[in-house]
């Protein structure tokens, strides 16, 4: 591999990484600062949150399917009052948590935690992130968090745990009498958001500093890998979405603790208490919620829409088709994300001609989400296409983000979603994003970048029959959930066979739970492939994948600092099968320009300027 | 053995349509057509939507299969195609589902106005009832037959709880509160879904089209009891609306004192059955 040397000095920042500094296992291992450390312990704890996350699904599907039954193992001991069935507050709680525990302690730290740790710096040709103590306490915050989410599951009994949905609705979430799970635990959940929060906030200033600052001599913007451009574009969204969430965050402990009155009206009389006094408006909390959590909605999607992107390029040994386009559909995602939140609100009483308003931004929010799929599919076109785990999960991410996001035209055209909000349709549509789509991509890029992470590849067999079973097991239970939604099948019940228009429902819903346990014992193959790769993988050098990144010019693991060889960066990371080589498909970032026979020399400098200008 | 993925990847497409093809026969479709003029429009746009993405499903599965296959047979092959990408092709992907997009947005402002926008209301559409929003009910104030709904309560209105009688044939008004906690009114079958927030009152109309029973549901998460808020809307001819609205009178009249007279013989036979007495 022909790789320019030049001296340490060029590069300018902190310590020259050489290997090992000699520090005790606690600075090393736990209180790490070192990204690759950081994002490794982010990654662990986003799968066991999974875990954690996928039981609490599978609760409500056993529910759904077999309500007000004895649930098996668990039942006995949980509910021994009950008699081993599940209370409806019970449901609610798990319908709450689970959507909690997979959005806040899952989805978005396994991308921007997990993976926007681990691959920044090494992408970029950084030795560490921009404020690396700063980045150490970005994974301690999530540990509060972690800790109060589970005080507000235990701290009054799981029948009085948080329950009033993720997006904790005032006046249900403002009143202590409103529902029993209204009281203190809905504080402790609410701090849980905000530690939460906090720690997405140090990550994203982090993000941007080191892809701002420290990108390696030649990196320009437009060379760097899509996977940087979607946790770019991530930490922006994040920097100034995320406040306006603590902000609301804090206004409801306000009122719920300090007695302020920002989202109660007067006049309410909730369960036989005295009338509410004041002059709030609950429908702030939804403009400010929603505020945030749409663009989270693309803090979930964005980076992994990057690294599909690196991966299929690799898999296919192609370059990426229309790498600026793609960058300008990520922008665009984000920008149209920050005028579309009220499509949300479509029957929430706000004013109708607001309705219309977000009905076109929503509307026109598809179309960089449609020239990113079109893209995907001109990058397979003409590639040499071979099915690894890798490969198998970046296509279902193509597949399933098709499905969840033409659902979503429902959606947002405001008649339809008259009749679709608060269905199943919607559970289905954002399932298919954030599942079908986000986490295909996420067991990708695990098994794409495990050899970076442990120097040994995970096993192929068991990836690909992971792979099979969560796809199967995935589409088996939520597509259906797009008929339960036409067929008017409500979110959040604990019984919905109460109303007679949906008996002739649970024949279907039992199918969908099977499914769902399907899937769900999937997810052990993952957890046994990636604990005995550690141990039995085939190792492999620098780069197993023959791919183009910085990151694969590092030693794999890398050591402390990152490079042995401080990088130069040449072109853009998608040069496969360039005519400038003939004895291999790729050509690394930081590959000398090849030589040329030198009567062409001149022409072939412009024309290779042109293209990799292009990246 | 290598078409085993790409034909892996076609077939759950397949799946998927044929899902959709045979789901109004199995009964996984919507709960009986759309009762009300405007919820058949929604219904109308409703397939219109289908119908595009539909075609664009399948276009783009069509192009993934395709790629995939041409893909693995060029699995031996030395190099890929290198190609950077089309000018054309992007203005050309962007511009047509911008158009398409557009489209589709404009076409459907008009159902929206016409459904919650209050100067395209109907124009001879009055209040009929207020519907409050509970935990977990649906309480209903009719004013007294003949007298015309007030925004605060009257003293001979008319109470009761979860069924909402209304008349079809023409379009009513309901006044739509919530006493607690945020509810929404959701009625599948007339395509009607709106919150109820508290500390607002939010008119919402419909006209069904036919008698009926429609039921009623709550679509926001209100508490523990959420799935348990049933109600029901029946839909009846005028005069048996008013004929309804006397029986409800009588009813909240009767002391209790008086031997079963008129009001209470009235009571008897509302009992048993409203949709017998047609035609007074």
């Amino acid at each position: 591999m022909s790789t320019l040397s030049p001296t340490a000095d060029v590069h300018g920042h902190g310590h020259e990484g050489h290997g090992h500094h000699d520090i005790g296992f606690i600075r090393k291992y736990v209180f790490s600062t070192d990204h690759k450390v950081i994002g490794i312990q982010f990654l662990m704890t986003t799968l066991l949150m999974l875990l954690v996350g996928g039981a609490l699904a599978l609760g409500v599907r056993f529910q759904l399917a077999w309500p007000w039954r004895t649930v098996p193992i668990v039942g006995e001991i949980v509910f021994s009052g009950e008699g081993g069935t599940m209370s409806p507050e019970f449901y609610t709680m798990l319908v709450t948590m689970h959507a909690s525990v997979m959005i806040f302690l899952v989805i978005i730290p396994i991308l921007a935690g997990a993976f926007g740790n681990f691959l920044i710096p090494l992408m970029v040709g950084a030795d560490d992130m921009a404020f690396p103590v700063l980045n150490m306490l970005s994974y301690w915050f999530m540990w509060p968090a972690i800790f109060f989410f589970g005080l507000a599951f235990f701290w009054s009994g799981l029948d009085a745990a948080p329950a009033q949905g993720w997006t904790s609705y005032p006046v249900l979430s403002a009143l202590k009498e409103a529902a029993p799970g209204a009281g203190i635990a809905q504080t402790w959940w609410l701090m849980g958001l905000t530690f939460v929060g906090v720690s997405s906030m140090m990550g994203s200033v982090n993000y941007m500093t080191t892809i701002i600052n420290m990108r390696a001599p030649g990196m320009t913007l437009f060379r760097m890998p899509l996977t940087i451009w979607g946790m770019f574009i991530t930490a922006i969204l994040q920097a100034f979405a995320l406040p306006v969430l603590t902000a609301a965050g804090f206004m409801l402990v306000a009122e719920r603790v300090l007695g302020f009155n920002f989202f109660v009206p007067g006049g309410l009389i909730v369960n036989d208490s005295d009338p509410t006094v004041g002059g709030g408006q609950p429908l702030l909390w939804q403009h400010l919620f929603w505020f945030y959590s749409h663009p989270a909605v693309y803090i979930m999607l964005l980076p992994a829409m990057g690294m599909v992107s690196d991966m299929l390029a690799a898999q296919v040994r192609k370059p990426i088709f229309g790498y600026k386009p793609m960058v300008y559909s990520m922008a665009a995602i984000a920008g149209l994300g920050f005028i579309v939140w009220g499509h949300h609100m479509f029957t929430s009483g706000m004013n109708p001609a607001l309705g219309m308003t977000f009905m076109i931004s929503t509307m026109m929010i598809a179309l960089p989400s449609a020239v990113k799929v079109f893209n995907w599919i001109g990058t397979i076109w003409g590639g040499k296409v071979r099915f690894n785990t890798v490969m198998l999960n970046c296509v279902a991410f193509i597949s399933m983000f098709i499905v969840g996001g033409l659902s979503g035209i429902w959606m947002a055209s405001v008649p339809t979603d008259i009749y679709f909000h608060d269905t199943y349709f919607i559970v289905a549509h954002f399932h298919y994003v954030l599942f079908g789509a986000t986490l295909f991509g996420c067991f990708g890029a695990i098994q794409y970048w495990y050899p970076k992470m442990f120097g040994r590849k995970m096993n192929e067999t068991a990836g690909k029959l992971h792979f099979l079973l969560t796809f199967i097991g995935f589409n088996g239970t939520f597509f259906p959930m797009h008929m339960l939604g036409i067929a008017g099948f409500p979110r959040r019940y604990a019984d919905p066979y109460i109303h007679p228009y949906m008996e002739h429902l649970m024949p279907m819903n039992r199918f969908m739970t099977l499914c769902a346990i399907l899937m769900g014992l999937a997810q052990l193959i993952l957890i046994g492939n990636f604990i005995l790769s550690y141990f039995t993988g085939e190792k492999v050098g620098r780069n197993p994948w023959q791919a183009n990144g910085l990151e694969w010019s590092a030693p794999s693991p890398p050591g402390h600092g990152n490079f042995d060889i401080p990088p130069v960066v040449y072109r853009g990371p998608y040069e496969y099968s360039s005519p400038l080589i003939d004895d291999r498909d790729y050509l690394m970032q930081t590959d000398l320009p090849p030589k040329r026979p030198v009567e062409k020399e001149q022409d072939n400098t412009s024309s290779n300027d042109a293209a990799e200008g292009q990246g | 053995m290598n078409k085993f993925w790409p034909l892996f990847f076609c077939f759950w497409p397949i799946v998927a349509v044929v899902a959709f093809w045979i789901s109004p026969a199995m009964n996984w479709w919507f709960p009986g057509m759309a009762m009300s003029p405007l919820g058949q429009q929604i219904d109308n746009l409703f397939y219109m939507i289908l119908v595009i993405v539909g075609l664009v499903f399948v276009g783009t599965h069509i192009g993934l299969g395709y790629v995939l296959f041409r893909g693995v047979a060029h699995e031996d092959e030395k190099k890929s195609w290198f190609s950077h990408g089309s000018h054309k092709l992007e203005v050309l992907w962007s511009v047509a589902p911008a158009g398409i997009l557009l489209f589709m947005s404009l076409y459907q402002l008009d159902v929206w106005m016409r459904y919650r926008v209050k100067s395209h209301f109907p124009d001879e559409v009055q209040p009929i009832a207020e519907v409050t929003a509970r935990q977990f009910e649906w309480r209903i104030r009719y004013p007294a037959p003949g007298k015309a709904l007030m925004p605060t309560p009257q003293p001979d209105d008319l109470y009761t709880v979860n069924d909402l009688h209304v008349p079809f044939g023409r379009p009513v008004m309901i006044r739509l509160r919530s006493m607690d906690v945020q509810h929404s009114f959701f009625v599948p079958e007339l395509r009607i879904k709106q919150d109820a927030v508290p500390g607002t009152v939010i008119p919402i109309w419909f006209e069904t089209v036919d008698e009926g029973d429609f039921d009623l549901t709550c679509a926001e998460l209100c508490g523990w009891g959420h799935y348990k808020m049933r109600g029901r809307v029946f839909a009846e001819r005028e005069s048996q609306f008013q004929h309804y609205l006397k029986t409800l009178q009588a009813e909240q009249d009767y002391d209790g004192v008086r031997e079963l007279g008129s009001t209470g013989a009235q009571i008897a036979e509302y009992s048993r059955g409203p949709h017998k007495q047609a035609g007074h």
